[in-house]
Parts: structure tokens; sequence; C-alpha cells
């Protein structure tokens, strides 16, 4: 009796941890809101809760955490069509400090770099020299500059800790690139 | 017996106050009607998600100069059938081939050009 009572309650409570962390947490295709409900390709296009429920989830945005599903190998986009391109991976960070009162801002080139080519962003978005873009938050949240992809495809702009994340030395001052690589 | 019944009713009261949280997985679906409708076929969604998992960013916004703001590239069908943006996977090699329309042009009828998702860009008051 005791036995079985267990079972149950197991049974119910992995029920419970599914309906809160499985597949069945994304929106499926034909509710979205998008997609025509009556269209062929419903039960043929994949459905993103087989996809996202596997990668390293999330607090934010899509309940993803892309970069951390890319460094734990978890999806390997390749970067050509082909996939015979090598990654150009960079280590440098940019700390830029015009940022009162909020914390300094501390881009890390890396995990850009492990998602895309240098071109992406140089110099169409932004120019490779320190302080030479005037990016505000006002610009961000028209999105432009960091804001081109923050929001839509990479983490929200709710999420202000994760960019400014560094304890200003001093205040004001010039920005500074630093790390493996920096000139 | 009555210990059972009170502890389910204790673990239907837990799960009343999970919130039933949603993700919204589109999150930068990118909808494209700017010729679709028009020419009777459905309007197109491409789904970022989808695309990520298997090719980085740069891959189609450089390589393929696919340009960042829903429907501004200038794609159409006869670029694709000419091995352009799309079409340079969705040759039947790389990616389905496409003469499947549904796939891709699967969106519901009077949808708009634009970047729909959980949290948008391109604009105030959408985070």
């Amino acid at each position: 009796m005791r036995r079985t009572r267990a079972i149950i309650l197991l049974i119910v409570l992995s029920a419970l941890a599914s309906a809160v962390v499985g597949a069945g947490n994304w929106q499926s295709l034909k509710d979205d809101g998008l997609h025509d409900p009556s269209n062929p390709a419903i039960g043929v296009l994949q459905e993103p809760g087989a996809a996202l429920s596997v990668l390293a989830p999330d607090g934010a945005g899509n309940k993803v955490d892309w970069v951390q599903s890319l460094q734990q190998g978890l999806i390997a986009p390749r970067p050509s069509l082909d996939g015979d391109k090598e990654p150009e991976i960079r280590e440098t960070r940019v700390v830029m400090k015009n940022t009162y009162p909020m914390l300094y801002v501390t881009f890390p080139h890396k995990p850009h770099t492990q998602w895309m080519s240098c071109e992406a962003c140089h110099d169409r978005i932004f120019v490779p020299q320190v302080d030479a873009n005037p990016i505000n938050m006002g610009k961000i949240l028209e999105g432009e500059y960091c804001g081109l992809c923050h929001g839509a495809v990479s983490f929200p702009l709710t999420e202000c800790n994760r960019c400014h994340n560094t304890n200003p030395a001093s205040l004001g001052g010039e920005s500074v690139v630093t790390g493996e690589g920096a000139q | 017996m009555k210990r059972w019944s009170g502890r389910l009713l204790t673990m239907f009261v837990i799960a009343g106050l999970v919130p039933a949280v949603v993700a919204w997985a589109e999150y930068a679906d990118v909808t494209i009607n700017t010729q679709s409708e028009a020419e009777g076929v459905a309007p197109v969604i491409f789904p970022h998600w989808f695309h990520r998992i298997r090719f980085q960013c740069s891959v189609c916004h450089v390589d393929l100069d696919i340009r960042m703001g829903a429907g501004t590239t200038g794609i159409t069908m006869e670029k694709l059938i000419d091995g352009q943006y799309c079409g340079a996977c969705h040759n039947g090699n790389i990616a389905w081939s496409i003469d499947n329309c549904d796939l891709c042009h699967s969106g519901r009828p009077g949808l708009e050009t634009g970047v729909k998702g959980g949290h948008e860009t391109m604009g105030p008051g959408l985070y």
C-alpha cells in the first residue's frame, strides 16, 4: 500500500515537473498566433519544444541559454554553409565606462565570435575602436547597436545585469580593451 | 485513506500555485508578407530558433547578405530559385527544396511583416 502510494506520488510529481520544465512549456506552432493551424506544414515542421527542451535552460527570453548551449556542445551551428570555415574566436573584452549611474559594461568578444564572424558587426554596426561608437540605451531600445540582436534573438534588454556587470574602479574615464590579444 | 486525500489536496494546491509559464519559442520569428498574399499564397514565417541551432548568425547575415530588418532584403521567389538567400540551402541539397511551398508559406491570413516574439526589438514599448 505504502509502495503504491509512493509510486503514484512519483508519477504525479514527475507529471507536474514535466509540465513546468518540459517540452510542453513552449507554445506549439498551431497555437503561436502566427501559423495557420489548417496549414499542411503543421505536423511536418519541427515543434519548438522538441528542439528547445534539450538545450541549456534560461530564465529569460525564450528560456534557452544559447551561449551555454553552444559552449556545452549541445548544439554546433556551422560557421559556413558547407561547415569548412574555422571560426575566428577573439578573447578580448571591451569595458565601457560611460554608463553612469549603472555599472560599467563589459562586452565579451568570445561568446559573440562563437556565434558569428567579425564582419557581422565590424564595421557596419560597430567601428572597431574604443569609444568611437555613440551607443546609448535609447538607441539600443530602438533596435540599434546591441539592440539589433538583444531583445530579438539574444537575451532581452530587461536583463540589465548581464551587460552592466562591472564595478567601476573610478567614475568616468575612457573605455578599455582587456584580455588576451588586446593592443 | 483520509491522509492520502489530504496529501492529494496539498499537491493540487501546490500545482495551482505554480505559474503557468509558457515560453514563446518564436522569439524573433520573422513574418514576411510583402508580396505573398498579394500573389495568392500564405505569408512566410521564418523561425530563427530552428536555423540558429544549425548555422551561425553570419552564414545568413554576412555570407548570404540577408539584412536584419523584416522585409528589407527584397527576397523574391525568382532570386531563391537562382540560389540566392534561402535558396542557397533550400535547394534539395543542404535543406529541403523550395517546391515545398507550405513549409515556409504557413502564416495566418493577414499576418503583417515584422519580427514577432515574446521579446521584440525595433521599437519602444515592446519589452
